[in-house]
């Protein structure tokens, strides 16, 4: 169905997905929440912790230098892969999660005011509204929404509406992690510009799925999460405007982000990306990350997302024929994602029981609890793929599908 | 006046009827089967005070203390195979004195193997609802 996509070697890279779950061969279709792991990364890991780890930035011996050049190494992979202009753009944080917290932490709290408002889509995971909301609860700024079609895509009429109202800041997901919805980031970061709005997009859903252009879509903050592009947990980068960095005041303190420290005259800060990056970070999730990012390069993104489109259209089609299914998140451009309910079932039956035939999906609110308020359900079930997912494994959720339903009704 | 050994008894009649089951599914279908039949707690008690929030499903639960100083539990979830399992803990604790409900060790779940719905990371409102009937039990049996 798609060409010279060897499925079958990639599958090979993955150890996990030899496993069998409740005496089944696992069906892994929950790589939204969490992308498993090629041998590269893990040899990486391994590697890294059996041979040369060390502190970085701050030895003189070789297992220290042999270190830090790893880990700039990984700043370098993600600044090339992304387009970032320079590497101090690159901010190691935990994750996407953690990345949103430091903008609202630190250019938020330096550049909002109690009169100055705040838009995010209607779309949001509460990774990117709670932050916001914490904020607005301390400075007092008005947080609006940007309304969405039932189909899941960004109102643009609302949106330009809302540009209206001056907004100091524009939040919004690249890729909708409940729907798959690809939004336009170049389009809206362009729009939010035009109204005079500095442009946060959370990337966590984008950067597994489709090659990110930072500098082409020219928004001002930018992140994303290892774990789900195929790399460790617990490590993350924000990218974020290098002027805007520079302006930023600090958030966290402790070493590695100091100039000068000193009780007698004021502490002075490092500069970027350093700033931001107190205490010792994720060493060896940083230089997994980077070969994460180096094995989706070798697969080619363009691949990927190829491949999970076909994945995509061949679950919608399927799927469809299941009487009373109805599919959330119809939109033109998706990426990985088919988030769906049965009438008369509830999410949370058909995910206990699909589990027990070893098809792993998430259902639930996705984290994104006013979307599903929106559509008025409770939550959805979502199938998710990534770059090791076949046809057959949708064969296979539809049959534990079919099986869950005779069950349950 | 507690009773403690009905309680045992009734775990016991549970863990016996589902070791009639083969497969896990025949376990689930029997489940479901309880779901669908427990009554339907009525519509005046499926209120927000007594609805335990799950991440993945809804529970309601009520109680009211008889005069007989035994405690009466009805409840309800949107999910089915939640509601089967509400209403296996429903059978066991309903009816019984609240001292036993608040001492009561709960082992039927895990000797039938479906231990895991009852972890806290299972999100299902099945471990807030057990918390929630002792917590009944301790406030009943303070009262009286």
């Amino acid at each position: 169905m798609d060409g010279n996509y060897d499925v079958a070697a990639i599958r090979r890279e993955f150890p996990i997905l030899e496993r069998k779950v409740n005496g089944f061969p696992l069906v892994y279709l929950d790589s939204a929440a969490s992308a498993q792991k090629p041998r590269t990364v893990i040899e990486t890991q391994r590697e890294y912790l059996s041979h040369f780890h060390s502190n970085i930035h701050r030895g003189v011996h070789a297992l220290a230098t042999q270190a830090t050049e790893a880990f700039e190494g990984a700043r370098e992979t993600i600044k090339g892969h992304f387009n970032a202009a320079e590497n101090a753009e690159i901010i190691f944080t935990a994750g996407a999660t953690d990345g949103i917290n430091l903008v609202a932490g630190t250019w938020g709290r330096a550049n909002l005011t109690a009169s100055s408002t705040v838009l995010m889509t209607r779309l949001e995971h509460h990774s990117n509204i709670v932050p916001w909301q914490i904020l607005a609860s301390e400075i007092g700024f008005k947080i609006e929404v940007i309304e969405i079609f039932p189909e899941g895509t960004i109102d643009l009429e609302d949106y330009n509406a809302k540009l209206a109202l001056a907004p100091s800041l524009v939040c919004f997901s690249h890729v909708s992690n409940t729907l798959g919805t690809v939004n336009d980031a170049k389009l809206l970061t362009s729009l939010a510009h035009d109204a005079g709005a500095i442009v946060m997009v959370d990337g966590a859903q984008a950067a597994p799925h489709m090659n990110v252009d930072l500098q082409d879509i020219n928004c001002d903050f930018y992140v994303a999460s290892g774990h789900k592009m195929y790399g460790p947990t617990g490590i993350g980068f924000l990218y974020g405007k290098r002027a805007l960095l520079d302006a930023m005041p600090p958030w966290r303190g402790g070493g590695e982000m100091i100039s000068s420290v000193s009780f007698d005259v004021p502490t002075t800060f490092n500069v970027p990306p350093y700033k931001f990056e107190a205490g010792t970070p994720h060493i060896s999730g940083a230089i997994a990350l980077g070969a994460a990012i180096k094995w989706m390069e070798s697969v080619g993104l363009d691949n990927i997302a190829a491949h999970e489109l076909a994945l995509t259209e061949y679950a919608h089609d399927k799927l469809l024929q299941i009487e009373g299914l109805r599919i959330y998140g119809t939109a033109e451009h998706k990426a990985g994602v088919v988030s769906f309910l049965v009438e008369g079932t509830h999410p949370s039956d058909l995910g206990t029981l699909l589990d027990q035939l070893g098809v792993a999906v998430r259902t639930g609110h996705h984290c994104t609890e006013p979307l599903m308020d929106w559509y008025d359900i409770p939550g959805t079930v979502r199938a998710s793929f990534g770059a090791y997912n076949t046809f057959d494994e949708i064969d296979a959720l539809v049959a534990a599908l079919e099986r869950a339903i005779k069950m349950l009704k | 006046m507690g009773n403690m050994k009905l309680l045992e008894a009734r775990q016991n009649e549970i863990v016996e009827e589902f070791s009639m089951f083969g497969d896990w599914m025949e376990k689930y279908e029997h489940i479901i089967e309880m779901g669908k039949e427990l009554n339907p707690i009525v519509e005046n008690d499926k209120t927000e005070d007594n609805l335990i929030r799950g991440c993945q499903s809804r529970v309601w639960l009520a109680a009211r203390k008889e005069e007989d100083g035994t405690v009466l539990f009805s409840a309800d979830s949107d999910a089915i195979i939640t509601k089967g399992l509400v209403a296996l803990m429903v059978r066991v604790l309903s009816g019984a004195a609240p001292e036993d409900i608040a001492k009561v060790d709960l082992h039927f779940l895990e000797d039938i193997g479906l231990n895991t719905h009852l972890s806290p990371t299972r999100s299902n409102g099945l471990a807030s609802m057990v918390k929630q009937m002792k917590m009944y039990g301790l406030v009943f049996s303070a009262r009286s």
